[in-house]
């Protein structure tokens, strides 16, 4: 299978200005390469700088040192150094992220929040809110909810309607930020069963999942991470 | 729509530099501007973000440096060098500019509908029936209901006002607005409803915007880029989620920090 994204000698740190400059390492000769197809798990305690890899990927944070490679067609680009729009058409059209978190936006209804990307790859508005609908369906988001804005959804809500989003779209490359935290098991299984899909269909993940059972049915490599430690400066 | 994809900037600056007397007001900044993209300006008061807006929006004339816009034939012109009426012209068709206090940018004893049809009849349309419904259309985008168009905006609500500004600005589906502050002073919950009217609309009609504002939340919400000025300096700048997840100067990060968590 094609390789669809490579690290290659990835440094990062941060400098803190307000603690006088301290500079804290995160991770330094990050190196790994995802194929079309796979599933890598980057493994490690908290703080070993799993999630900092995982932002760098999506351009979130700064990649210091080294270069992040991604197969677009039959260009490469490395997103270390890319200009802001390049990142945004990449994000738009080759790099999707699913987080725990939502960022909820006024006004806007679960539905349109979770179609919001497929339309933005060009689906029609009836066909990004039919595919939303049966998302978050299968995520059993309950159908009463799916025209409010997700503001004052609960947290496990919320959540789901994140992952119905990130999973839309159709991006080649697909970062899982612990996409399972918190689920129940029955919404774990619809996770794993999204991400068995995106494989059929060749999309190379990166993922950072801290379930064991999930870990285990998904992950076809498992990276630890702790072999990139930066040691203290 | 790919607001990333477009070949040529719509606006580019080169070094605009300006100074009140001896005092810097903005110093050297460069940048491009795409079509379709949003870019914020953030800063505290006095960092320069509004001297740069009005440098931009060929209100304040910068001491040095140089402006250029794509025209609509493609051409791309030195601002500071287009003759008066073709300077008017491009401001009352090809941008907008949306001002914090709703009055600057409103006729307050004027209509509401004659408000948006003034622009309407400044490029040339004459016919009555079309510039009401023109801006009957317009007033429902901006959630104005209908019997309210031949009220004037001294009757309206804050929030009411900031819409009709907008509808004013939009309804000659101008190419570049400028926004200075167009959410401060308002409550929160009308400030939602007009970031996510703005959010639709600059989205819906693909404009390149250019914001200042102070409120990070503001920006993230609104905008691609990001650029944070200090004592009139571009200090950083970057994709939006860039500079504030990861903001590398000491300036930027006490921003940042200084974000109140609800």
């Amino acid at each position: 299978m094609p390789v669809r994204l490579y690290l290659n000698n990835v440094g990062k740190s941060f400098t803190m200005h307000l603690q006088g400059g301290t500079v804290i390492p995160v991770v330094k000769q990050v190196e790994f390469s995802v194929n079309a197809g796979e599933c890598v798990v980057l493994g490690g305690p908290s703080g070993a700088g799993k999630s900092s890899i995982l932002k760098m990927i999506y351009g979130n944070y700064r990649c210091d040192e080294g270069q992040i490679l991604v197969t677009v067609g039959d260009e490469i680009i490395n997103i270390a150094g890319a200009e802001p729009r390049r990142m945004l058409s990449l994000r738009e059209a080759t790099i999707g992220y699913v987080s725990q978190f939502l960022r909820t936006i006024p006004r806007v209804s679960a539905e349109d929040v979770v179609a919001e990307p497929l339309i933005a790859q060009g689906a029609s508005e009836a066909e990004g809110v039919d595919t939303a609908r049966a998302l978050l369906s299968r995520l059993n988001v309950p159908e009463r909810l799916w025209t409010l804005p997700p503001a004052t959804f609960s947290g496990g809500e919320q959540q789901r309607v994140n992952i119905a989003r990130g999973f839309i779209a159709h991006y080649p490359i697909l970062l899982l930020d612990e996409p399972t935290a918190s689920l129940d098991a029955a919404n774990r299984a619809v996770v794993v069963r999204l991400v068995e899909e995106k494989k059929e269909k060749g999309v190379a993940m990166v993922g950072i999942l801290h379930d064991q059972d999930v870990r285990e049915q998904i992950a076809d490599r498992i990276i630890d991470v702790t072999g990139f430690a930066a040691e203290a400066a | 729509m790919n607001a990333f994809q477009a070949e040529d900037p719509l606006l580019q600056v080169h070094n605009v530099t300006r100074y009140y007397g001896d005092r810097v007001g903005c110093l050297d900044v460069s940048f491009d501007l795409w079509p379709g993209e949003v870019l914020a300006i953030v800063g505290e008061s006095g960092s320069g973000k509004t001297t740069l807006l009005n440098c931009l929006s060929t209100r304040l004339a910068p001491t040095t440096g140089a402006i250029e816009y794509r025209m609509r034939d493609g051409a791309m012109r030195n601002l500071y060098q287009l003759t008066e009426a073709e300077r008017r012209l491009l401001m009352r068709t090809d941008w907008g500019f949306v001002h914090q206090n709703a009055a600057d940018g409103l006729r307050m004893n004027v209509s509401a509908g004659a408000n948006v049809g003034e622009r309407l009849m400044a490029i040339g349309d004459r016919h009555y029936g079309n510039i009401r419904s023109i801006a009957d259309d317009w007033l429902g985008r901006v959630e104005i209901e209908s019997d309210r168009i031949d009220d004037d905006p001294r009757s309206f609500s804050g929030g009411m006002r900031q819409r009709l500004q907008i509808a004013r600005n939009l309804v000659t589906r101008p190419r570049l607005v400028f926004m200075d502050e167009p959410t401060g002073g308002l409550d929160v919950s009308v400030q939602a409803r007009l970031l996510d009217l703005l959010r639709r609309l600059v989205a819906d009609l693909g404009l390149s915007v250019v914001i200042v504002t102070h409120d990070l939340a503001v920006a993230r919400l609104l905008s691609h880029r990001i650029m944070v000025m200090r004592h009139g300096n571009v200090i950083e700048s970057g994709l939006t989620d860039q500079v504030l997840d990861d903001p590398r100067e000491p300036y930027t990060q006490l921003l940042v920090s200084s974000i109140l968590q609800v």
